[in-house]
Parts: structure tokens; C-alpha cells; sequence
């Protein structure tokens, strides 16, 4: 991610000068982004464990206020931010990617905990999905499982940054006649179709999953039932210690 | 039929009213109240709810089958994922599993920790739960405040010990992983003698409260029958008059060596489910007196299966089944276990409160008006990563 440096064109000394009158000079970019970055409402949005430390940030410890991010909204619509806290498994992608669609530009993405960014410690799990960031843009990463809430603070100001050096006129969502929908994914025989949205992600040409994390478990292997020596036994009693 | 008149008043018997249509509506699995991803079709007869079918699985993440292809221990930070408000009891009841089924012995001190540590875990689930509750009633966010604040005192306690905030992972089969410090066990007891006053003011904030009162007393009754017959467990069984409680019934761990009551509600409504876990946090707290003025010295793990952490594919059970409970903050918690001696469980199953206690939401529901189904179900107490497991 490389930001933008918003430069003014007033000189500094001027803009001291006007200052000390009580005049202050910002380029309309900086005036916008002041305004985004200092109320970014979050919509009220909980997926699964990291849900908790979420509403733990926005409590009286953390104080997610500070940061202008503490109104949480039960609407899509009247969000500017998405945290996508906890496990998205197939059946609940669909949802995710449609609020994502409803809610109004521009709009951000942070992902939370392991399980969002790729799946986590489920990610064997055949009805997990492997990351939120196959079917929409992802602003923020944030590691953990479940991240601290000091994490989530830093990604808010990370996601501040961010906001801080867009520009008017290469965004897209300053342009008119903006209108994105990412596409939906349905729930087919074997999982989501499609597998992903190839504008926002790719898989790697070579998998090196193995290589990074070792021989995956391995799912649905079953053995025949143990049988137990001690159920014709009248003197030992089966499950009872 | 003429057109109804607008001086009327209208009652429930008149024409007008009995040609209203049923209305489907849809809550979840998006919504503040739902708890997590959760979702209700609900057919409304005006606001009165005639039929509920809750939908589930947005969260299911074959905790199960993860854990059958799993060393024993490996899945103990699984479990913590359970019901992620209290990662110690259900570290608790698959440490009772495994220690049955391997027949392992837990030093005294460890004893005594984990008690500690589930009562504590305890306290963490009703006050949260308390708070979303009357998040649900319309009190927006200001007793969660005061509920979390609490709960981070807990929480300092169990990231000293156990290294983590949330997921403690902190059991282990034969003791605990780490002792408790002095400087931990005095934090403790600081917690636990400041704990009674903290309840004083909530109850006095909520407790006579009008809207409380009026919005919760007589809404979503449970009667005794019905929380018997449907394996209701916990608070819930408990408010409704049922005298069950596996620290009392099972006696496991040392749950036998405490004086303290099990509270029980008349009625069975929400208002009596809100009082129950009050009342129950009180007790937890005679528990956490008694427990910390008594603990013993000595180890915290036996010490043939403390090298266990180091290669958990050794650690392989004879064969045999065994079922660990234990009371849960929200109802009993088993996992049951069958090993065909390997390192992995040939069968793993969990036996999830949330997922039972649900199953009554619908006879709690119907009759009611669409807020109220909010409430019950904030006062069900459900937690969707155990009810999806
Ligand atoms: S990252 Fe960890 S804490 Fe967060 S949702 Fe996934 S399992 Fe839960």
C-alpha cells in the first residue's frame, strides 16, 4: 500500500501568517478526507469469537470513540466501514458480500482475525471459506485470533491513513456515475460458485500451502468403529470411570 | 364491509382486523439482536408472532470433524471456540472427558484452579449476558459498559495466567498449564471483594427497574414440564424451577467441598431468567471465597503427563468411551469421546447447551409481539459459535 502525500500549494509562511489570524487554509482533498477519516461509522456487524473484542474496543476501556469510529450502525446503508469479525463460512458469504454491496461509497473493508484474512485455525474445515478477500476488496488485515482490541485500534488508524491520502481525482467513488456491484456468490453442490472474484483476487499459480504450513489434515478419513473388549464383559461397566 | 371509520377504536373481534394477512419477516442472519449470524422467519398476525423457524449454520465450522483428525490436545484451543465467552469451562469439560477416558489423576492445587477459573468464567458470561439483554430491551449499549468494564478485570486475570485475553487454552488433561502467582491470586481476591458492589449497582440500575420489570415479567414463560421434557439446562432450566445443576448432581472436580445454593426461579419468564443469574454470580462468588481460602500448595499438573505438550501424537487413550460434563454458564457442556486407541478420537461430539436450550424458542415465542422475541432470545443466552459448533 503506498499513500498518497497530500502537498499543499500554499507556502508555509503564508499559511502561518493566515493561521495566527485565526485563518486556516486546507486543499478541498484535505477538508474531505478530514471529514471521512473523523466519522467512519462501522456497521454493527458480528460473524463470530472476534465479534467480542470487537464491542470489548468499543467499550468504556478502549474507547473506540477517540477515533471517531464508535457509532455502530444496524443498517448497511448508513455504514461507511465493514469489520468483518470472525469465521465466514460459505453459507454466510453470500450475506457479507451482499451488505458489502448495499452499502453506500466509499467504503472500507478490515478484515479481523485470522479466519476472515484466510481462514484461521478453521481452515480445514470444508465449510469455511478462505478469506473474505476472494469475493471483496480488503482495506486493513488485521492478524490474531482474536486480534486485541489495541489491534483494532491500530487498524482504524491505519484505515485513517489510508483515507488520508486519497485524492479527488483518482478515486473512483469521487467520480460520477460510480456504480460497483461485486458479484454474488451462490451456494452450488460444491461450495461457492464462483470460486472467487477474479477482479479482487487470484489464487498463487503454485500452491505453497504445504510448503508454508505442512500436510493438511485430513478430512472425512474414517475408520471402522473401535470395538470394545470390555462390552461382553458383565464386570466392567463402559463409560462410567 | 364499509371502509373503517377513523374515530373508531378498533377491537380485536372486528371484521376489519380478522381479514389481516399473515406477514413473514425475516430477522437475521444481519441484525443487532440476533447475537451473532442467527436468523428467524417469523410469521406475524399483525404483531403477534404465530410461527417462528430459526435458521442456523452461518457459523458451523466442523469443530467435530477437526477435532476427530486431531491429536487429543490439539484440540483443546478448538473448544476454547466453542462458546467464546467462556473458554475455561469448556476447557474444563474436554479435560473431564479425556481425563476419564485415560484415567488421569489432577493434583489437588490444579483442582482448585480450575474451579476457580470456571467461577470466574462465569461471572464473564452472565454479566455480558445480562448486558446484551437489556441491549435487546432498548437500554442501547449502557449496561454493556458497564458489564465490560467488569469483565476486562476477569480478563486481566486470565491473560496473566494463561497468556491470552479471550482464548485461554489454559487446561490441560492432568492440571493446568501455568500456577497462579501470589500477585495473580491476590488480584483475585481483590476482584472477588469488589465484585458484590459492582452487582449492588447494577441491580440497583435494573433490578426494580419499571421498563424492566414491565417489558420482561410474564414474557416468554417456561414452564416446568416443558424444561424438562425439551432437556432445557442451566439458568434457563433453573429460572423455570428446575432444581438441576451439575455441580450439585455430578459433584465433579471438587464441587462437593463448597457450601453454596442453587437459586431457583417460580414463574419461568425472562424477568426470573435476568434474577437467576444474578443470583448465580453471587454464588460464584461464594464459591471463589471459599476456593481461594483454601487452596492448597503443591503442583498444578501430574507430572507423567506434563511432557504431554511436547508430543501430543504420544498421548494415545486405551479404548473406550467416556462423557465429560460439566455446568457451563449456559447449561451442561459435555463432549463425549470415544477412542479406538490412536492419537486421534474416532468419535467427538459436543453436546452444546445453546444448540438444546433453542430448541424451545419457538414455544417461548408464539403469542408474543415481534420485541419480545428479541428478548427471549437475548435471555435464552445463546452463543453461536457452540450452537453451530
Ligand atoms: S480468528 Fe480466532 S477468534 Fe477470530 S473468529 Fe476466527 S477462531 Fe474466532
Amino acid at each position: 500500500m503506498t499513500l498518497n502525500q497530500n502537498l499543499s500549494t500554499v507556502e508555509s509562511g503564508l499559511k502561518s501568517e493566515l493561521r495566527k489570524k485565526g485563518i486556516v487554509i486546507a486543499t478541498l482533498e484535505d477538508f474531505y478526507n478530514w471529514g471521512r477519516r473523523s466519522s467512519i461509522w462501522p456497521l454493527q456487524f458480528g460473524l463470530a469469537c472476534c465479534a467480542i473484542e470487537m464491542i470489548a474496543t468499543a467499550c468504556a476501556r478502549y474507547d473506540l470513540a477517540r477515533f471517531g469510529a464508535e457509532l455502530f450502525r444496524a443498517s448497511p446503508r448508513q455504514a461507511d466501514l465493514m469489520i468483518i469479525s470472525g469465521t465466514v463460512t460459505k453459507k454466510m458469504a453470500p450475506q457479507v458480500v451482499r451488505l458489502y454491496n448495499q452499502m453506500p461509497e466509499p467504503k472500507y473493508v478490515i478484515t479481523m482475525g485470522a479466519c476472515s484474512i484466510a481462514g484461521g485455525p478453521f481452515i480445514d474445515g470444508t465449510n469455511v471459506l478462505k478469506g473474505i478477500d476472494r469475493y471483496i476488496p480488503v482495506d486493513v488485515h488485521l492478524p490474531g485470533c482474536p486480534p486485541r482490541p489495541e489491534a483494532l485500534l491500530w487498524g482504524i488508524t491505519e484505515l485513517q491513513r489510508k483515507i488520508d491520502g486519497q485524492e479527488i481525482e483518482k478515486n473512483e467513488w469521487y467520480q460520477r456515475g460510480l456504480k460497483r456491484e461485486f458479484p454474488i456468490p451462490e451456494f452450488g453442490p460444491k461450495g461457492l460458485i464462483p470460486k472467487f472474484n477474479p477482479d479482487v483476487w487470484r489464487p498463487e499459480t503454485a500452491s505453497r500451502r504445504r510448503e508454508r504450513y505442512g500436510d493438511p489434515i485430513l478430512l472425512g478419513k474414517k475408520t471402522a468403529a473401535p470395538k470394545f473388549e470390555t462390552f461382553g464383559d458383565p464386570n466392567v461397566k463402559v463409560g462410567t470411570v | 364491509m364499509s371502509p373503517p371509520v377513523l374515530e373508531k377504536t378498533f377491537q380485536a373481534s372486528d371484521p376489519v382486523l380478522q381479514d389481516t394477512e399473515t406477514f413473514e419477516v425475516n430477522l437475521g442472519p444481519q441484525h443487532p439482536s440476533t447475537h451473532g449470524v442467527f436468523r428467524m422467519n417469523v410469521k406475524l398476525e399483525g404483531e403477534t408472532i404465530v410461527s417462528l423457524k430459526p435458521v442456523m449454520g452461518y457459523l458451523h465450522r466442523n469443530h467435530e470433524q477437526i477435532a476427530e483428525n486431531m491429536s487429543y490436545l490439539g484440540s483443546m484451543p478448538y473448544t476454547d471456540r466453542l462458546d467464546y465467552f467462556n473458554s475455561m469451562s469448556n476447557n474444563f469439560g474436554y479435560a473431564l472427558a479425556v481425563e476419564r477416558l485415560a484415567k488421569i489423576d489432577v493434583p489437588e492445587r490444579a483442582q482448585y484452579v480450575r474451579v476457580i477459573m470456571a467461577e470466574l468464567t462465569r461471572l464473564v458470561n452472565h454479566v455480558s449476558v445480562i448486558g446484551f439483554l437489556l441491549n435487546d430491551l432498548g437500554a442501547f449499549f449502557t449496561p454493556v459498559l458497564y458489564a465490560f468494564r467488569e469483565r476486562e478485570k476477569i480478563l486481566d486475570v486470565f491473560e496473566e495466567v494463561a497468556g491470552s485475553r479471550m482464548m485461554c487454552n489454559y487446561l490441560r488433561f492432568g492440571g493446568v498449564k501455568r500456577d497462579l502467582t501470589p500477585a495473580v491470586t491476590e488480584r483475585i481476591k481483590k476482584i472477588v471483594r469488589g465484585f458484590p458492589k459492582f452487582l449492588d449497582e447494577f441491580e440497583g440500575l435494573l433490578t426494580r427497574n419499571e421498563i424492566l420489570c414491565i417489558r420482561c415479567q410474564k414474557v416468554g414463560v417456561l414452564p416446568y414440564d416443558l424444561a424438562v421434557n425439551a432437556g432445557i439446562t442451566g439458568p434457563m432450566a433453573r429460572a423455570s424451577g428446575v432444581n438441576y445443576d451439575l455441580r450439585k448432581v455430578d459433584r465433579y472436580s471438587i464441587y462437593d467441598r463448597f457450601k453454596f445454593k442453587i437459586p431457583l426461579g417460580k414463574i419461568g419468564d425472562v424477568y426470573d431468567r435476568y434474577l437467576v443469574r444474578i443470583l448465580e454470580m453471587r454464588e460464584s462468588l461464594k464459591i471463589l471465597e471459599q476456593a481461594l481460602k483454601e487452596i492448597p500448595a503443591g503442583p498444578v499438573m501430574n507430572p507423567k503427563f506434563a511432557a504431554l505438550a511436547k508430543a501430543p501424537r504420544n498421548f494415545k487413550p486405551p479404548k473406550g468411551e467416556a462423557y465429560g460434563r460439566v455446568e457451563a454458564p449456559k447449561g451442561e457442556l459435555g463432549f463425549y469421546l470415544v477412542s479406538d486407541g490412536t492419537a486421534q478420537p474416532w468419535r467427538y461430539h459436543v453436546r452444546a447447551p445453546s444448540l438444546i436450550n433453542l430448541t424451545v424458542l419457538e414455544d417461548l415465542c408464539l403469542g408474543h409481539k415481534v420485541a419480545d422475541a428479541v428478548i427471549i432470545l437475548g435471555s435464552i443466552d445463546i452463543v453461536l459459535g457452540e450452537l453451530d459448533h
